[in-house]
């Protein structure tokens, strides 16, 4: 299987894996880090699933094609796809030991999904603004649903992400923060993919159909 | 800059390159745009269709970001994570697209109006 032949960089020599991976205790947790984004996949299957079926049940309220703003969705989508780049490098930084572009990608990183949530908040007002609110039609109790359960693993994730940024000014690049800082960039791009299905799903088919 | 104790030597004196990153990256942007030039900008496709190609231009970014930015074919050991990944892949697009196909049986429309 082509994933084996990748399991390490350098089989003769155990110092050749990255560096999150050279402890066992740590690369058991990155595992188990897997396993709970396969779950998480699950939650959201349920809400894309809900989101799909009363998509059209608007009871006379706003529409999709009313309510969805074009320069919006773009803007977020601009600013979660280079938070996921960013958040890669600060990966990359990690694995070649390199403590100050690790933490200034992480802070970038950041940044970039407060601009994505101030965006995303922006949006929610303004919706709620024009009476498209949660309780208004099944297709906005659902909307409101999917787009804010993203919104609100990106809001712990910026935590999480802090959090890290601290532990790696503290502490250095250890096994331990190594890990750590792979763990949240794998958890920054799962949303990526999942902001990537909500504007293909929520906001583009939106616009069309 | 002082390096903490316990802090880790970078990988072996070869340095890891950018390069794998900003292809991942451009490929995203790029899928990105035909997507919304797609839905927004061209209308040449029926609506059918068009949800088609931007669901399978949905899933390549899965591939990009597991592929470039996520290391799935890294690791340590046998790939069990993989294994995670398709079930839960499998599972995911199971409950949303049966979800699609029961809701939208004539007889249950006949019903609800």
């Amino acid at each position: 299987m082509a994933v084996m032949e990748h399991a390490v960089h350098n089989p003769t020599g155990i110092d050749e894996k990255p560096l999150e991976y050279r402890d066992p205790n740590q690369s058991v947790k990155i595992l188990g880090f897997w396993l709970f984004l396969a779950t998480d996949m699950l939650l959201f299957g349920c809400l894309f699933a809900t989101y799909l079926v009363v998509r059209t049940h608007t009871d006379g309220g706003p529409t999709p094609q009313q309510l969805f703003d074009i320069p919006g969705f773009t803007l977020e989508t601009f600013f979660l796809l280079t938070s996921s780049f960013t958040g890669g490098l600060s990966t990359l930084a990690m694995r070649n030991g390199n403590r100050k572009w690790l933490m200034t990608w992480l802070a970038v990183t950041i940044l970039l999904g407060l601009a994505f949530i101030g965006f995303e908040v922006k949006e929610f007002v303004g919706d709620v603004a024009v009476g498209a609110t949660m309780q208004r039609s099944a297709f906005l109790s659902a909307f409101f649903t999917l787009v804010g359960t993203h919104g609100s693993h990106v809001s712990i994730g910026l935590v999480w992400m802090f959090l890290t940024l601290l532990q790696v000014a503290r502490r250095g690049i250890t096994k331990v923060t190594a890990r750590k800082v792979f763990v949240v960039n794998l958890y920054w791009h799962f949303l990526d993919v999942v902001w990537v299905f909500i504007f293909t799903i929520v906001y583009l088919s939106g616009r069309v159909m | 800059m002082a390096v903490p104790s316990g802090a880790m030597p970078s990988s072996g004196g070869h340095k890891h390159k950018a390069t794998k990153y900003i292809v991942g990256y451009a490929s995203s942007l790029v899928l990105t745009a035909i997507a919304f030039l797609l839905a927004l900008v061209k209308h040449t496709l029926p609506v059918g269709p068009l949800v088609v190609v931007l669901t399978v231009l949905a899933a390549l970014q899965i591939v990009v970001q597991l592929y470039f930015f996520m290391h799935v074919t890294e690791g340590d050991g046998p790939p069990f994570h993989s294994v995670f990944l398709i079930l839960g892949l499998l599972f995911t697009f199971a409950i949303a697209l049966m979800s699609v196909w029961i809701m939208s049986f004539p007889a249950f429309m006949a019903q609800v109006g």
